[in-house]
């Protein structure tokens, strides 16, 4: 005999009438959520403020826990530093070496670069961080990378503004609880970057692909990016100051250069919010022809 | 000895364990995606989901059709996709569910797992095309992995639903 199906109940008018209204409650309930999924796509900044409160609620839990689990991440590595333990301390010995050399010249540039600076009369204003936080947690199960960061509103956290990490550009505040925030990371599909290569400035986009890599497209006709480029913000359109470093470009495949963003998400522990970066305003006619004169 | 006499046979089970075992390992499934780890690829397997699937192969009536929705909501909450999207897609993965019983009377447990693997499936793919929607530009190949370590994990979600399963009736 077939097992009698729940959904049957026999002759029990009650019984039947339940089930109808648990199917009437689970339709309705399903036609809610894709309005709520709608607004999302129609309503964004609503959409968001709804979703900065629940994260407010959660973010206390993943950073007692991350607290918690702090060095777990790295067992791996600290497995793998043992192999080839030999062949890799005379590498690094070898580059110490270079970059030291290299320190030394950099040294020299930077007295000179502020020699000319003072010649020109610019000001070297440092950027000041809103705040210092800990990213606390992402969105590791769905297909958007997001991560929360641990300061909100109250440190003075506001929509837009970049965070950095010590080794470069980690994403976008895209909304904002009262003590925790919301993080668009770089890698993400939604988010395009404004990037320059390093060396000579040839600007391009640098897109998330939501795999943890970046495609860098070039903005000028006949510009190669070759493997091993590090590409740095440009600054145009605002929002991230020039010269934070974004990723590094890794190999060229068909749809453009494939690029590793140069600050992991994954072993961060501290990200400064910075302030949104207005680009100065270009200088008018008139002022120009001024300087020309002095 | 020193808690005196239970009787093994014939003991009615608490009314609580019986619905909260379910619900609340469902909830803790959907939570694990707190792990402090920040992590640039979505590799993690929609927990709560499976946890949700495999109960429901196992214990056929245990929830109404609509208790997808709440826990689908707590799912939302922590999620990162758009408010609405958990709620919505494990709804229908109810309902597609229901007329899957209709169909087929009579399931072995490869059955239920090529069902649950392909339900777990679609519903990563299109909660890809609603974060997509939602400002999001992710390319489906990026998916593959995590749906291959879903359908994977199924089994072992079974098996530990099982366990609570029991547990469950023994509370």
């Amino acid at each position: 005999m077939a097992p009698p199906s729940p959904r049957r109940p026999g002759f029990s008018r009650r019984a039947q009438y339940g089930i109808f209204a648990s199917y009437v409650i689970a339709v309705a309930g399903a036609g809610f959520a894709l309005l709520l999924v709608l607004t999302s796509r129609f309503d964004p900044n609503g959409h968001s403020a709804l979703q900065s409160i629940l994260a407010d609620m959660t973010s206390p839990v993943s950073s007692a826990a991350r607290s918690a689990l702090a060095s777990t991440g790295d067992v791996g590595e600290s497995i793998g530093a043992y192999f080839d333990a030999a062949s890799k301390n005379k590498a690094m010995a070898k580059e110490l070496a270079a970059s030291k050399r290299q320190l030394i010249e950099a040294d020299v540039l930077r007295q000179e670069n502020r020699r000319l600076n003072q010649l020109l009369g610019l000001k070297n204003d440092a950027i000041q961080p809103i705040t210092r936080a800990v990213l606390v947690s992402s969105t590791g199960a769905s297909s958007r990378r997001y991560a929360t960061l641990s300061a909100g509103a109250s440190d003075g956290v506001t929509n837009g503004q970049p965070v950095v990490g010590p080794d470069g550009l980690v994403g976008r505040v895209v909304s904002v609880g009262r003590v925790s925030a919301r993080v668009l990371l770089i890698v993400d599909g939604g988010n395009v970057t404004p990037v320059k290569r390093s060396v000579d400035g040839a600007p391009a986009l640098a897109i998330g692909t939501g795999d943890g890599r970046l495609i860098l497209r070039p903005l000028t006709s006949g510009v190669q990016f070759k493997p091993g480029d590090i590409f740095v913000t440009s600054g145009s359109g605002g929002i991230y100051r020039p010269g934070i470093a974004v990723a590094r470009a890794i190999d060229r495949g068909r749809e453009g250069t494939k690029a590793r963003p140069l600050a992991d998400p994954a072993r961060l522990d501290y990200a400064e919010v910075e302030p949104i970066y207005q680009a100065p305003p270009p200088p008018a006619p008139s002022q120009i022809g001024e300087a020309k004169e002095n | 000895m020193a808690r005196g006499y239970e009787p093994r046979l014939n003991r009615v089970a608490s009314r609580w364990a019986l619905i909260g075992v379910p619900a609340i390992s469902v909830m803790l499934g959907s939570m694990t995606v707190l792990i402090p780890q920040v992590s640039v690829l979505p590799l993690l397997p929609p927990f709560g989901l499976l946890i949700l699937l495999a109960w429901r192969m196992i214990v056929r009536d245990l929830w109404p059709v609509w208790a997808a929705l709440p826990l689908g909501f707590f799912d939302d909450i922590f999620s990162g996709q758009p408010l609405g999207s958990a709620m919505l897609l494990w709804t229908l993965v109810f309902l597609v569910l229901d007329i899957f019983d209709r169909w087929m009377m009579w399931r072995d447990y490869r059955q239920d797992w090529a069902i649950a693997g392909t339900l777990v499936a679609v519903v990563q793919l299109v909660g890809l095309a609603i974060a997509n929607g939602s400002g999001g530009n992710t390319n489906a190949v990026v998916l593959l992995p995590q749906i291959i370590v879903s359908i994977l994990i199924f089994p072992l979600m079974v098996r530990l639903c099982a366990r609570l399963d029991v547990l469950r009736w023994t509370l």
